[in-house]
């Protein structure tokens, strides 16, 4: 039996009625092209600027080397980010026995000292005694001084201040730890560092993770992001600078995100990842499910929908 | 003496014709564009599927443009600009059409009579759209982009995914956005219509059968 054997077997004691496919899809097409070609002429599309690194160092110096600091001391958001970018224990987010991005291991690794900090210095240092000096001095350090020097600098920009362009701090013993903040600082002015976190030793590039990273561990893009409504916590994934619509079809995604317990766990990603999969797969084998595969027949917007034929059967 | 009647000629055997015959009996043309329909098709809602396709075909449209001026084109170019706002546009129109056919065949319970199949794909479809968005908006180069990258990489990484589907290396997600996805999801919707026509609209719930139609109501 062919299928339009079957259809017509289906259709047995209906009435059937001409239509015109093609034209139907032909209007639709017309109708579709005026909305579109409409909105975007009149409501246009979102196109903000991308934050540079050299944007934030030269917008909020200290949040830059603040968060340089913690690059090098190995207390950034990245630096214990675990997997897929190093190996910090317990980083890695799990429910249960389920681990996924432990299993998944460092695939894509990164230390943050050496590859944010102290590589890209080491290219400034060419022709720069006291940026050279300072490196020298930082690397023959023990890594409990370094530490030391790291610790007392980061608390003293908690009081830092911008004086001629400069991050000032306190006085106290930061060791080589400002010369190195100040070469990194006028390298990121430059905008010299964009590059330098690109390169990877080929001409094109197309890999924007550690500049991204970087950016990410400070406060001057998040606060950016907050103030347009995009962060987690403000349904940020649906939505777009401006008033534009985003992707709204993620509603339910970034649902979770607003309430607790989710909201407050430490491991909300992997919670919502693993409970949007299992409600999508619901909605794929919903003709397979009692009570759900149900509700249209109790629900009478069907009734609605074939008003016509309801009304004359 | 008799003429031996011919032998009935064997019908030859080769995959092509095996191919042929298959197509010839599941897709006869009668059934993929077909030119009657029963006569409770008459409501909006059998128009929410051929408008999210309508936005669909100036999504590529659009698409194609951007990509063949490249990812810088239309930051700096008012004619680029444009296209990429056709693009969003259209974007929105293919989404919000396409999740109110989806409801829409939820509350006609679209999958009775033989279409599960047909519902689970246009499920698929609906999930690997919502990626290929995703990539999208991930690939624009601009502030969206970057922060969409930056908050993102949590979900991806955790989910395990993110050593080998990385949010933050614009070339790989926007390779997969330009290439790999609209390529699966405009398959996936051929299949997804090919199953619609196969079997034709679902009857009503409830549907009972009527009294024999007359000779010129019965499906040709």
């Amino acid at each position: 039996m062919t299928s339009a054997d079957r259809q017509a077997e289906y259709y047995v004691g209906i009435k059937m009625v001409h239509f015109d496919l093609v034209k139907e899809l032909v209007l639709a097409l017309f109708v579709v092209s005026i909305v579109v070609i409409g909105l975007a002429g009149a409501l246009s599309s979102p196109d903000d600027p991308a934050v540079t690194i050299q944007t934030w160092a030269t917008k909020d110096p200290v949040d830059f080397v603040t968060t340089a600091a913690s690059e090098l001391a190995g207390t950034s958001g990245t630096a214990g980010y675990g997997p897929p970018y190093n190996s910090t224990a317990d980083a890695a987010q799990a429910v249960g026995p389920i681990a996924p991005q432990a299993w998944a291991g460092v695939s894509t690794p990164i230390d943050t000292a050496q590859d944010f900090v102290l590589r890209p210095l080491g290219f400034a240092a060419i022709g720069n005694p006291t940026l050279t000096t300072a490196l020298q001095a930082y690397g023959a350090a023990s890594a409990t001084q370094q530490q030391s020097w790291l610790t007392d600098y980061s608390t003293a920009l908690a009081d830092a201040t911008v004086v001629n362009d400069e991050v000032s701090v306190a006085s106290g013993d930061y060791g080589p730890v400002p010369d190195l903040m100040t070469g990194l600082l006028g390298l990121a002015r430059t905008g010299a560092l964009d590059g330098l976190l690109l390169s990877n030793g080929n001409l094109f590039q197309t890999d924007f993770t550690r500049p991204l990273l970087f950016m990410g561990d400070g406060n001057y893009l998040p606060n950016l992001a907050a103030d347009q409504h995009l962060t987690g916590d403000q349904w940020g994934m649906m939505n777009e600078t401006g008033m534009y619509p985003g992707q709204t079809w993620l509603w339910l995604f970034s649902f979770w995100y607003q309430i607790p317990p989710f909201n407050t766990a430490s491991n909300t990603d992997l919670v919502v990842i693993i409970l949007m999969i299992v409600l999508t797969t619901l909605l794929a084998l919903v003709p397979f499910i009692p009570i759900l595969r149900d509700i249209p027949r109790w629900v009478p917007i069907h009734r609605l929908i074939w008003r016509r034929y309801y009304r004359t059967s | 003496m008799r003429e031996a009647s011919p032998k009935p000629q064997a019908e030859p055997s080769s995959w092509t014709l095996s191919i042929r015959r298959l197509l010839t009996r599941h897709l006869p043309l009668k059934n993929l564009l077909p030119d009657r329909q029963p006569v409770y098709v008459g409501s909006w809602v059998y128009i929410f599927g051929v408008v999210a396709i309508a936005g669909l075909v100036w999504i590529v449209a659009s698409g194609v443009v951007l990509a063949f001026f490249g990812p810088q084109w239309w930051h700096e170019s008012g004619v680029g600009r444009f296209v990429n706002s056709l693009h969003l546009w259209s974007v929105q129109v293919f989404f919000v059409f396409m999740v109110l056919h989806l409801w829409g065949q939820y509350f006609m319970a679209g999958w009775r009579d033989g279409r599960a199949p047909t519902w689970m794909v246009g499920v698929v479809i609906f999930a690997f759209s919502i990626v290929t968005a995703f990539t999208g908006f991930v690939s624009q180069q601009n502030f969206d982009g970057q922060w969409i990258a930056v908050n993102a990489k949590d979900a991806t990484n955790a989910a395990g995914i993110g050593s080998f589907f990385n949010v933050l290396n614009f070339g790989q997600m926007y390779g997969i956005h330009v290439v790999l996805l609209p390529m699966l999801v405009v398959t996936l919707l051929v299949v997804h219509i090919v199953l619609v026509r196969m079997r034709g609209v679902v009857r009503p719930i409830g549907y009972k059968h009527a009294a024999p139609p007359s000779d010129e109501e019965r499906p040709s």
